[in-house]
C-alpha cells in the first residue's frame, strides 16, 4: 500500500542483531514461538524490547518495558510517539527529505497527540511513551513487529499505517536490522496473497486494474480478466446479505466458525443458492454445503510451496498417501476446470510454479532446483543468479533515492466501534494460546497436556467484584449473543479487560459475541474489541 | 504507465544491488598442525571445527551445532603438545602454533575410559552413536562386572506426548540447554544434585504437567541416547513395531503459524511416528514448538475421525 508490496521487510536473523524491538499487538511467545527464539537471541544480545499489548502476556514478560494500552488505542499511541520524536527533534531529517513525501501534513496531523492526551486516551503513562519514542528514534537499528492485535480492528489498515509512519519518521526501514514485520498467522497466508488470492491483485502483487499487467496474464491464460477489483471476504458476506452473491466455493476455510458474529455468518451462508466446501474435514461450514469435495492435507500429502513471514518460499512435500477419496486441491481444481471446458493440463505443482515464475518478476529466479538446494528463497528473486532480498526497500537509502519516494499516510485515532456502556461494561478481546490453533480443526486431534478448554479470562479484581471464582460457570453476553463458559482468573489482565479464544467453537462459540464491524480497506473484522457483560448462572 | 501512477500500480524499481548484511571483519588465519599435518584455519574455529574441516571424525556426545558447548562428556578430548591435560575439542579455540593429536594413545585411552564408565552405568540400547564409539575405541563396559552401580530407574510417563527414561541418561546437559538460553528459554529442567547422584530434574522433581514445561520437545530433539522419546515411539518400541529400516524422512513445512518451520516427518506404514527439524535450517536451527512437533495427529485416522470440531 505504501511500499508497493506486502511482506515483512526483514529476515528473522536480523532481529538477533537489532537494538530496539517494538513488539506491537503480538503475543509471539505463544503464537509464533520459533520466531520468538530469534527475538530472544536479540534480547540476549542487548536489544531493548518494548511490548505494546493490553494484556501482560508471556511475551510481555520478556520485555524491558510494557506499554499496556487500552484495546483499540494503537493509533493514538503511535501518533503520540511520533509527536514526541518530532518535538524532541529526533526525526531522521536526511531520510525524510530524500526518501519520503508528505511529512509536513503528517507533522500537523500528529500535533494534537500530546503526551497528556495520549496518556489519557491509551492508559500508557507519559514517561513510558516518551522513553519509547526516544529509544526507538535514537536506535542504530530498530524493528517493529506486529500481529493480529494491530489488524483485527475496524481500522486495521490505519493501524498498520500508523506504524509505517513511525518507521518513515525515523528511517527505520530498508536497512539491515531495521524494518516493519507483520508476523503471519497461517503457514501460507503470505504466499496466498503473493499468489494473487486478493481481490485486487494478480500473482506477484500486480494490480488487476493495471492494463499492462492484466494483458500479460490474459495473453498467458488466453482468457479475459475482469478489469475491476473484486470483493474481499467481508464484502462477499455483505453481498450475500444483499443477494448479489449467490454461490460460494470455500477451500480450506471454516468461515461459519471463524467469522465474527456467528449467527449473522450462519444466516448469510444459509441464504446462498449453492455452497461448495473443499476441505480435509467435514467442517461445520462443509455440513451446510451442497457439495463437499474431500481434499488431502496440503502440507504432508501433496507437493508444492508455501511462503513464510520473512518472504521465504519453501517446498512442502508429500510424506503420506492421502486417505481414499481425498484428493490434492490442484487435482480437484483442474477437474472442475475441465468440466467447465478448460484443459489446464496435468495437475503438477512444479508446472504451476513455472507459470508463477513466468508471470511474477518477484518469483522469476526461484526454480524448484534452487528451492531444493537453498532450503528456500526470499522474494523478490528476479533471476536465477539473484540471491533473493534479505531485507526490502534498500532502494530508499540510495542517493539520489532510487524510484519514487514513499508517502507518509496520516491517520487519526478512532476507538473501537462498540463503546463500553453501563449495560456492557467489560471489554472482550480474543487471541490464541500456545498449544491451540484457530477453530481447533487441526489441534483438537492431538493430546496436548496444556489443554484446558475455553474459559472467560478475567482480572482478579473483576472476578472478585462479580463474586465468581475459577471454574465457575458464567454467562457472557454481548449485543449479538451469549455463551456460557467457566471463569479463569488471569493476572495478565487489568480490570475491565476480559479474554477468550476461538479454539473450542463447539463447546463455547466465542464468535457469537464478537462484532463483525469490519475495516473498509482490508475487510478484517474487529475480533479484538467487543463490549460484554458477565452474569452469574 | 506514467510515473504519477500510485506506487501500488507500478512496482518500485529494484535496488541497484541486492541488500546484504553488514560486512564482518574477516577472521585471521592461524597455522596449526593436526595429527602431524600442517593446516591453516580461521582463528575463530574450535579444534572440533578445524578437525571436521580436515575430514577428521572426532566423537562427540554433549556437543551439538545449535547449542553452547558445555564440556561435560569429555569424549571429544584431544592432546595438545606441551599441555598437561587433554583439551575438549568442542569448545577450545585453535591458536597459532597449536600441535593437535586427535588419535594418540592417550586420547584413545581417555575416550575409551569415558565410554566404559558411561556404558557400564547407563542403558545405551537406544544410543546408536555411543554404541558406535564403544566399538571404535574397543571399550568394554562389561569388564566392570554385573553388579556395578547404574542409574537404572523406572521410566517416567506423566503426559501423553513424551516419556523420560533416565536409565538412559548420560547427563550431557543438551536437554537443559535446549530448554534454557540456547533455544526455548523455558527453564523447566536443570541438573539436580552432584556427583553420581546428579540427574536431570524438574523443579522439586514434580511431574511434567506440574512443571514449567510447554512441551516444545526441543529436549527430545537434542537427546543423543533416547532417554527422552516421543510417547508414540516408546509405545511402538514396547510393542516391537518400531522399525527404522522401514521409515522414511521427508522435509516439509509446518501447517500452523506463518513462521515457516521445516518439519522432518519420520513415517512408517503411512503414519507419522516422529517429527524433527534439521539443525542447518536458519528458520528453526532444529527447534520447534508443541504444535509443530506434536500437532500432526489430525492427518492420521481421518477415515475414523471426520474432524471432531468441524
Amino acid at each position: 500500500m505504501v511500499f508497493g508490496a506486502g511482506g515483512g521487510t526483514n529476515s528473522y536473523q536480523e532481529i538477533e542483531e537489532t537494538d530496539v524491538i517494538l513488539l506491537w499487538g503480538s503475543n509471539a511467545r505463544e503464537t509464533h514461538p520459533i520466531f520468538f527464539h530469534h527475538l530472544l537471541k536479540g534480547v540476549r544480545n542487548g536489544a531493548r524490547l518494548y511490548a505494546i499489548d493490553p494484556r501482560r502476556t508471556s511475551s510481555v514478560q520478556w520485555a524491558d518495558v510494557w506499554a499496556g494500552l487500552d484495546v483499540g488505542t494503537d493509533i493514538a499511541l503511535a501518533n503520540g510517539v511520533a509527536r514526541e520524536i518530532i518535538a524532541a527533534g529526533l526525526e531522521n531529517k536526511e531520510f525524510i527529505h530524500n526518501a519520503t513525501t508528505g511529512f509536513d501534513e503528517y507533522r500537523r496531523s500528529v500535533e494534537p497527540y500530546t503526551l497528556d492526551y495520549v496518556e489519557r486516551e491509551t492508559g500508557v503513562p507519559a514517561h513510558v511513551i516518551r522513553d519509547m519514542a526516544h529509544m526507538y528514534a535514537r536506535a542504530h537499528r530498530a524493528m517493529i513487529c506486529w500481529t493480529l492485535g494491530i489488524t483485527e480492528h475496524h481500522n486495521a489498515v490505519d493501524n498498520v499505517l500508523a506504524l509505517i509512519n513511525l518507521a518513515l519518521l525515523t528511517g527505520h526501514v530498508g536497512k539491515y536490522g531495521s524494518g516493519l514485520n507483520p508476523l503471519r498467522g497461517q503457514n501460507n497466508v503470505q504466499g496466498g496473497g503473493d499468489m494473487g488470492a486478493l481481490p485486487d491483485r494478480l500473482t506477484g502483487f500486480q494490480h488487476v486494474e493495471n492494463a499492462a499487467f492484466r494483458e500479460k496474464f490474459e495473453k498467458h491464460w488466453s482468457a479475459k480478466i475482469p478489469a475491476q477489483k473484486g470483493w474481499h471476504l467481508s464484502q462477499m458476506f455483505e453481498a450475500m446479505e444483499r443477494g448479489e452473491l449467490r454461490a460460494l466455493y470455500v477451500i480450506g476455510e471454516n468461515p461459519l466458525q471463524s467469522e465474527a458474529d456467528q449467527n449473522h455468518a450462519r444466516h448469510r451462508l444459509e441464504s446462498l443458492d449453492f455452497l461448495v466446501a473443499q476441505d480435509m474435514f467435514l467442517t461445520k461450514t462443509a455440513e451446510l454445503a451442497d457439495v463437499v469435495l474431500p481434499a488431502s492435507a496440503g502440507w504432508c500429502e501433496t507437493e508444492g510451496t508455501v511462503t513464510n513471514s520473512e518472504r521465504r518460499v519453501q517446498r512442502v512435500r508429500k510424506a503420506l498417501d492421502a486417505p481414499p477419496g481425498a484428493r490434492d486441491d490442484i487435482a480437484i481444481l483442474f477437474d472442475v476446470a475441465r468440466r467447465m471446458g478448460h484443459d489446464f493440463g496435468q495437475p503438477v505443482a512444479e508446472n504451476i510454479w513455472s507459470e508463477v515464475r513466468a508471470l511474477s518478476p518477484a518469483h522469476a529466479g526461484m526454480s524448484y532446483a534452487r528451492l531444493e538446494a537453498s532450503k528456500g528463497l526470499q522474494w523478490p528473486c528476479y533471476d536465477e543468479n539473484h540471491p533473493g532480498e534479505l531485507y526490502l526497500h534498500s532502494r530508499l537509502w540510495e542517493r539520489p533515492v532510487r524510484g519514487p519516494r514513499v508517502s507518509f499516510m496520516p491517520v487519526e485515532h478512532d476507538p473501537p466501534v462498540e463503546k463500553l456502556s453501563a449495560e456492557f461494561p467489560l471489554r472482550l478481546t480474543t487471541g490464541r494460546r500456545l498449544d491451540e490453533y484457530n477453530t481447533g480443526v487441526q489441534t483438537s486431534a492431538y493430546p496436548s497436556p496444556l489443554r484446558r478448554g475455553e474459559t472467560l479470562d478475567l482480572s482478579p479484581e473483576d472476578a472478585e467484584r462479580l463474586g465468581v471464582t475459577d471454574g465457575e460457570l458464567v454467562r457472557v453476553l454481548s449485543r449479538r449473543g451469549s455463551v456460557t463458559v467457566p471463569v479463569r482468573r488471569d493476572h495478565s489482565l487489568r480490570p475491565g479487560l476480559t479474554f477468550m479464544t476461538l479454539h473450542f467453537p463447539d463447546d463455547v462459540a466465542t464468535n457469537l459475541l464478537t462484532i463483525d464491524a469490519t475495516d473498509p480497506k482490508s475487510g478484517t473484522a474487529e475480533f479484538k474489541a467487543a463490549a460484554v457483560r458477565v452474569e452469574k448462572v | 504507465m506514467s510515473t504519477s501512477d500510485p506506487i501500488w500500480f507500478t512496482p518500485p524499481p529494484r535496488p541497484s544491488r541486492p541488500p546484504a548484511p553488514p560486512e564482518q571483519p574477516e577472521a585471521t588465519q592461524v597455522d596449526i598442525r593436526i595429527d602431524g599435518q600442517p593446516a591453516r584455519v580461521p582463528g575463530t574455529m574450535t579444534i572440533l571445527e578445524a578437525c571436521r574441516s580436515r575430514g577428521i571424525d572426532t566423537p562427540t556426545l554433549c556437543y551439538l551445532e545449535n547449542l553452547t558447548p558445555v564440556n561435560v562428556c569429555r569424549v571429544c578430548v584431544v592432546e595438545l603438545a606441551g599441555a598437561r591435560t587433554l583439551a575438549p575439542a568442542c569448545s577450545r579455540k585453535v591458536e597459532a602454533g597449536m600441535d593437535i593429536q586427535t588419535n594418540s594413545d592417550r586420547v584413545k585411552l581417555a575416550r575409551k575410559m569415558v565410554l566404559e564408565f558411561l556404558g557400564s552405568s547407563v542403558d545405551l540400547s537406544t544410543a546408536p552413536q555411543a554404541q558406535s564409539y564403544i566399538k571404535r575405541y574397543e571399550a568394554r563396559p562389561e569388564r566392570y562386572g554385573s553388579d556395578v552401580e547404574t542409574v537404572d530407574q523406572p521410566v517416567k510417563i506423566d503426559n501423553d506426548l513424551y516419556v523420560r527414561d533416565y536409565s538412559k541418561c548420560i547427563l550431557c546437559y543438551k536437554c537443559v540447554e535446549a530448554c534454557g538460553t540456547d533455544a526455548q528459554n523455558t527453564f523447566a529442567i536443570a541438573v539436580a544434585a552432584r556427583g553420581f547422584d546428579a540427574r536431570i530434574s524438574t523443579e522439586n522433581d514434580v511431574p511434567l504437567p506440574e512443571s514449567a514445561c510447554v512441551y516444545c520437545g526441543n529436549c527430545i530433539g537434542v537427546c543423543p541416547t533416547g532417554a527422552l522419546m516421543f510417547k508414540s515411539e516408546y509405545e511402538m518400541r514396547q510393542a516391537g513395531t518400531w522399525d527404522e529400516t522401514r521409515q522414511t524422512k521427508t522435509d516439509t513445512i509446518c501447517p500452523y503459524c506463518g513462521v515457516g518451520c521445516t518439519l522432518t516427518l519420520h513415517t512408517q506404514d503411512n503414519r507419522i511416528v516422529k517429527v524433527t527439524s534439521p539443525l542447518d535450517v536458519d528458520v528453526t536451527h532444529g527447534h520447534l514448538c508443541i504444535k509443530g512437533r506434536f500437532g500432526f495427529e489430525f492427518v492420521q485416522n481421518r477415515e475414523e475421525n471426520s474432524g471432531s470440531d468441524g
